[in-house]
């Protein structure tokens, strides 16, 4: 073939060779990068989504801290399966605001995109202290040490403005109040309309149900937030997607 | 041993030639060729078919349409359709009839077992057997603090018990008696408690702890602590214990009360089908009236 035998003069020529292959490679580079430009655009956008509040952020370093990822995922998938057992399928905007997300990629225990509302305060504090006491079967190890742990939220403005800092929403609002919203969302008594103006549907109670702001009120309220910021009654999923 | 002669014609080379070393210009295998040019047409046809390029909103569709969405959602439609004929007759049955109808009994019965360890098993166990430390009752003995008949578990299943969600949930509430009796009057209706169904503690203050039970308890749990199902008063004579029958738990219980809450199953979670397939699943669990 002709066209084949030209390949000898790209062979023979180095300054040639090194200008074609600069090319070829560009082309390859070009079709796997240049979609990353867009990849915000391929997140549909969902309706109440919203950047975490301070104390479910706090929460959310816990989780992350305490590895709770290696045997949780929190990725719903589209099968048929999944979705009666946990609640509709995960969309991308729903992690949108993770940092690193925590889709995770094994289930030793359930998953738990959806585990906002399925399960009291008191079950969940019950079962960090002693997994087995609530699901024999369990292999989950105990938490109960948070409890003991108090938090003060000193530092969640700083984490809230790297967080900004890498494109979660924070107003200078909701930073100015980091550690007044923190407060609020685990004290019942506490003004809690500022907190829910900037963070709609944030539940605020007395997570553990103990004096003092423990690292289980903040994972509790983490948890019992998950999943549950979009209202999937009034959702159309894009059929492309 | 002797190597064989090698009996072949010399290969064509590709002419090159370097230092004495040529390159022989053997074909590759047709089979392997064939091969090869058939994965490129199925990569074209596969491009054109299915979702492949990303482009700057969304990837191409793809002539075949598919989508993992639609799927999913065709997939739980079809389980839902094949399972319609029978979920309308489990809704238009008259709940007590249902076990009587082998067909409409076999499919309750299998279809609430799901739902039971998709949303019952987390408190009361994946065998239904209950959890005494957290106070989530035991659904297999015959004790019932609501009521045991197929009406009565349906009941609490859509509306729970006690919870804020449910205007129409199942509520009462035990006094937290730490406020309104002393100490003494505690211990002495602690042991008449435990008298009722086994050896109190103490005998002369279960005997002195009647009186204080009759004053205070018999109201709700009977006078013979028999207990009353219409208001969710546990039975005290019969040996089965929400939250335990030593002394320190009950005297827990009467000191600062309890206050177990079921959520709603009824409403966003489960549709009226799977609500009466888990009522006659638990009913059939060995306790049901």
């Amino acid at each position: 073939m002709a066209i084949l035998d030209k390949h000898a003069v790209l062979e023979k020529n180095v300054t040639l060779l090194a200008i074609f292959a600069f090319l070829v490679v560009t082309i390859g580079g070009i079709v796997q990068i240049a979609p990353l430009f867009w990849l915000e655009n391929t997140i549909e956008d969902v309706e109440g989504m919203r950047p975490y509040s301070p104390l479910e952020l706090a929460g959310r370093e816990i989780y992350i801290r305490e590895g709770c990822y290696v045997c949780h995922s929190q990725m719903i998938r589209p099968m048929r399966d999944e979705v009666e057992r946990y609640g509709h399928y995960s969309l991308a905007a729903e992690s949108k605001y993770d940092h690193p997300f925590q889709w995770g990629s094994k289930r030793t225990g359930p998953d738990l995109a959806r585990v906002g509302g399925r399960y009291s305060d008191d079950w969940h504090v019950q079962h960090l202290r002693n997994p087995q006491a609530m699901v024999p079967e369990s292999v989950m190890p105990k938490y109960g040490y948070l409890e003991r742990r108090l938090i003060d939220g000193k530092h969640i403005g700083d984490l809230m403005r790297t967080h900004r800092l890498v494109g979660v929403p924070y107003t200078d609002e909701m930073i100015a109040n980091a550690q007044a919203d923190f407060r609020a969302q685990a004290d019942p008594d506490a003004d809690s309309d500022g907190l829910l103006a900037r963070y709609p549907k944030a539940q605020a109670r007395n997570f553990d149900g103990q004096p003092g702001i423990s690292e289980t009120d903040a994972l509790i309220a983490y948890m019992q937030m998950l999943g549950t910021l979009v209202d999937f009654s009034t959702f159309t999923p894009a059929p492309s997607r | 041993m002797a190597k064989k002669p090698i009996n072949r014609q010399e290969p064509e080379t590709t002419g090159h030639e370097w230092d004495g070393i040529e390159e022989y210009n053997n074909p590759l295998p047709r089979w392997w060729v064939w091969v090869f040019y058939a994965t490129i047409v199925w990569g074209l046809w596969y491009v054109i078919a299915y979702p492949a390029w990303p482009l700057i909103n969304q990837a191409t569709a793809g002539y075949k349409g598919w989508s993992t969405r639609a799927n999913v959602a065709a997939e739980i439609e079809a389980a839902r359709a094949a399972n319609a004929e029978i979920n309308a007759r489990l809704v238009a049955a008259d709940l007590a009839d249902i076990p009587a109808d082998p067909e409409l009994n076999t499919y309750a019965v299998s279809a609430g077992a799901a739902v039971f360890r998709t949303w019952c098993a987390q408190c009361h166990g994946a065998g239904a057997g209950g959890l005494q430390a957290g106070g989530y009752p035991n659904l297999l003995d015959n004790d019932w603090l609501w009521g045991g008949t197929l009406e009565d578990i349906h009941l609490t299943v859509t509306h729970g018990i006690r919870n804020e969600t449910d205007p129409d949930a199942r509520w009462s509430q035990m006094p937290a008696f730490g406020d309104m009796l002393d100490s003494a009057e505690i211990d002495q209706v602690v042991n008449y408690v435990m008298s009722l169904s086994g050896a109190p503690q103490d005998a002369a203050a279960a005997e002195a702890g009647a009186q204080v039970y009759l004053d205070n308890c018999a109201v709700c749990h009977g006078e013979n602590g028999e207990g009353d199902i219409t208001q969710g008063a546990p039975n005290l004579a019969d040996a089965i214990w929400l939250y335990g029958g030593d002394y320190d738990t009950i005297r827990e219980t009467v000191t600062n009360s309890r206050f177990g809450i079921m959520p709603p199953m009824g409403g966003a979670d489960l549709s009226e089908a799977e609500i009466r397939a888990v009522a006659v699943y638990v009913h059939q669990l060995g306790g049901g009236e």
